[in-house]
């Protein structure tokens, strides 16, 4: 049932070892790969559905994204350090090619459900950062008014049917982004972003049977990281691979190496396009890792050093970059300058979240009902 | 007028609701074919199709997402519970999810979404298919709770809930399922938030909610008799709570009892005794009191089962306690 690339084959090996991952285990096999072969990404992908070559923009548009969600979250890390984020907050620096790579085959009038590290996938979905970081912290010019916060930003514009402070709470709920486009007869597309420890959750199981029934237009995109909160999968769960689950629920389940933004793209895109044509879900794992802790702030002591200076060298960003490089689509000095932008961006969108102002105390009561 | 049975008034709301949004679908488990657990959905498969009235697999976290989700979007949903019990293995998606949607999104998103289902300690239904939880739900922000106690309030109840954009939960009690009473055939759509005055009287004020509202009838007729006078009023939609009524009432008997078939602790008459006193308390003549269910797992030998639930002398006795 499940396809997979040979980097993702050394990868899965290397999650199961219970001894910290080796550089040497994954990275030089890794890099080869996506430096020589471009079947990494098509081996992942149903033979049925061509993957469209990306057009030199739409390639340097998959960094200019990264960069965007990199650089916000370390601002907001920042921030969140600094007391200017209220309440508290999970960040996705390391995971941004999961997001952008899936994100970038969705229209505007798809659906997203999003986890409690939710930031960089409104951002790939087309979140202005100006109003994503206003509501972190709690401006009146927020997404939802500062009613929502981190872990409940929603979009109606923008199908951004939240962030989610449970963890498997969003999968349930995707399925009604479909089923309601299903009703409608219209393709829009629902992706459920969860990560490794949702997929242990009663709903990973009920939201993937119904919408495999249903044959409901969902991509289901595992972001397994490694650790659910502090705990590292292989004490959470014997299955070696999340997408191994998905022959049980009798759907097409890929594993991906979620640090690849192609690869990501290439099995999203034939995920989104099975889904479009009504042929019912996909399961598709990435696998990436955070650099930092679980929250902003968080000591991540259950991680060893070196499993996080290895995962450090397999930056998604430094990796892609290479890549455009390589394939001389952008120099080192572009790519700085295209960064230098992302970060100016980033400040305004610092600048606007401070200026603006606080929601009034007498709207407290305001949207408890929809009438 | 036509006198129908309770449980096709219920059928009758639904497919009021779904005649007026076309949108609007419902899932549940064996409401498709089968036609509901209690024949309370038959007919709707016919009239509907499958595209609409949509049987789901035993996962009740899975579907009250679905619709929460659906909801958010746009389409009206409806979830036949089948027994109020079983949302507790849909709790997250209920209370954390579909209650919460509209206010942390800032009203960008509304929730079209009623769950129904049955309670009612009856019949010997045992531990797990009894329960009057819906204390739980007026005590969560971002839901509404309706109980209808008559055919005409349940047809008209449902239809108003399908139609409200917000969580509604309709709880119908099993005890009511076989009386009869008038119902109009064509659909109709009764507003959620008013209270019915069922009895007019001057001396007690009674709330009475769903089944109770039955024996509080019951007790009027019996104290009528001994000439007591009670004023006996449905609530009929606990949140929103019809303050006004209720506040009237009392400010012309001086003195109140509630009736309900939940529990005493954080339930119902603890909400209502402390909203007059808080702002009629002037107008009392006497202590408030209320008649609830004893704090017990719903029990199955008929006789404990007796034991555990107020009935038409229980509230007599509240009522002569205060006169």
């Amino acid at each position: 049932m499940e396809s997979i690339s040979p980097a993702v084959r050394t990868i899965r090996k290397t999650f199961m070892n219970t001894d910290p991952i080796k550089e040497d285990d994954v990275y030089p096999q890794v890099k080869e790969d996506f430096v020589n072969s471009k079947s990494v990404v098509s081996n992942v992908s149903d033979p049925n559905i061509a993957i469209p070559p990306l057009t030199d923009d739409q390639k340097k548009r998959l960094l200019r994204q990264m960069l965007l969600l990199r650089h916000f979250e370390l601002t907001t890390q920042e921030m969140t350090l600094a007391g200017r984020v209220p309440g508290f907050c999970h960040v996705y620096v390391g995971e941004e090619a999961t997001a952008v790579g899936v994100c970038e085959n969705l229209r505007k009038d798809d659906y997203i459900v999003s986890t409690h590290r939710g930031h960089g996938h409104c951002l790939a979905k087309g979140a202005d950062p100006k109003i994503l970081l206003a509501e972190l912290y709690g401006k009146k010019t927020g997404y939802c008014g500062g009613r929502g916060g981190s872990m409940h930003i929603f979009s109606r514009e923008l199908g951004i049917l939240g962030t989610n402070g449970i963890v498997g709470g969003g999968l349930p709920l995707v399925l009604g982004g479909a089923m309601h486009a299903k009703l409608r007869k219209t393709d829009q597309v629902a992706v459920c972003f969860f990560g490794d420890g949702a997929a242990n959750q009663g709903t990973f199981h009920e939201s993937i049977n119904i919408a495999a029934i249903q044959r409901l237009a969902v991509l289901f995109v595992c972001e397994n990281n490694l650790y659910g909160t502090a705990t590292r999968v292989n004490e959470a769960t014997l299955t070696k691979s999340f997408a191994d689950r998905a022959g049980a629920y009798g759907i097409p389940g890929y594993s991906v190496d979620g640090n690849e933004v192609l690869e990501v793209y290439a099995a999203a895109h034939a995920a989104v396009e099975r889904a479009r044509k009504g042929n019912g879900p996909t399961l598709l794992e990435c696998k990436t890792y955070r650099h930092y802790g679980h929250y902003v702030g968080e000591v991540a002591s259950y991680r060893t050093k070196e499993e996080v200076e290895m995962w450090l060298k397999r930056d998604p960003i430094k990796s892609y970059s290479q890549r455009l490089i390589h394939e001389r689509l952008m120099t080192q000095d572009e790519i700085n300058a295209l960064e230098g932008k992302v970060k100016d961006e980033v400040a305004q969108a610092e600048r606007f979240a401070s200026e603006s102002p606080a929601p009034e105390a007498k709207e407290v009561l305001q949207h408890v009902f929809a009438d | 007028m036509r006198q129908i049975k309770y449980l096709q008034a219920i059928r009758e709301g639904y497919a009021a609701g779904m005649r007026a949004d076309k949108n609007c679908f419902m899932v549940g488990e064996g409401i498709a074919r089968r036609g509901g657990c209690f024949a309370e959905t038959v007919g709707l498969y016919d009239e509907f199709g499958a595209q609409r009235v949509i049987d789901m697999p035993i996962s009740e976290s899975g579907f009250v997402g679905m619709c929460a989700g659906a909801a958010a979007c746009g389409s009206r949903a409806i979830v036949n519970i089948m027994y109020m019990d079983f949302t507790a293995v849909a709790m997250d998606q209920i209370v954390n999810q579909a209650a919460k949607i509209s206010y942390v999104s800032g009203g960008q998103f509304k929730m079209p979404l009623t769950i129904v289902g049955a309670y009612g300690i009856c019949t010997s239904a045992g531990a797990h298919h009894t329960q009057p939880l819906y204390p739980w739900f007026m005590y969560t922000p971002g839901i509404k709770v309706v109980l209808p106690a008559t055919p005409y309030d349940v047809k008209g109840l449902t239809a108003g809930a399908i139609m409200d954009d917000s969580l509604v939960m309709i709880f119908q009690h099993r005890g009511l399922f076989n009386i009869k009473g008038d119902v109009p055939e064509e659909d109709y759509f009764l507003p959620l938030g008013k209270a019915k005055i069922l009895r007019e009287g001057t001396h007690v004020t009674v709330i009475a909610t769903s089944v109770m509202l039955h024996r509080a009838l019951e007790a009027a007729e019996q104290l009528a008799a001994e000439n007591i006078s009670l004023e006996v009023i449905d609530p009929q939609t606990l949140i929103p709570l019809d303050e006004d009524t209720i506040i009237n009432s009392v400010k012309k008997t001086g003195r109140l009892v509630v009736a309900d078939e939940g529990y005493a602790t954080c339930g119902i008459g603890a909400e209502i005794i402390t909203m007059i006193q808080e702002k009629v308390f002037d107008y009392l003549d006497a202590p408030m009191q209320r008649v609830h269910t004893l704090s017990a797992p719903s029990p199955y030998a008929p006789t404990l089962e007796k034991a555990l639930v107020p009935d038409v002398n229980s509230i007599i006795r509240a009522v002569k306690a205060i006169l």
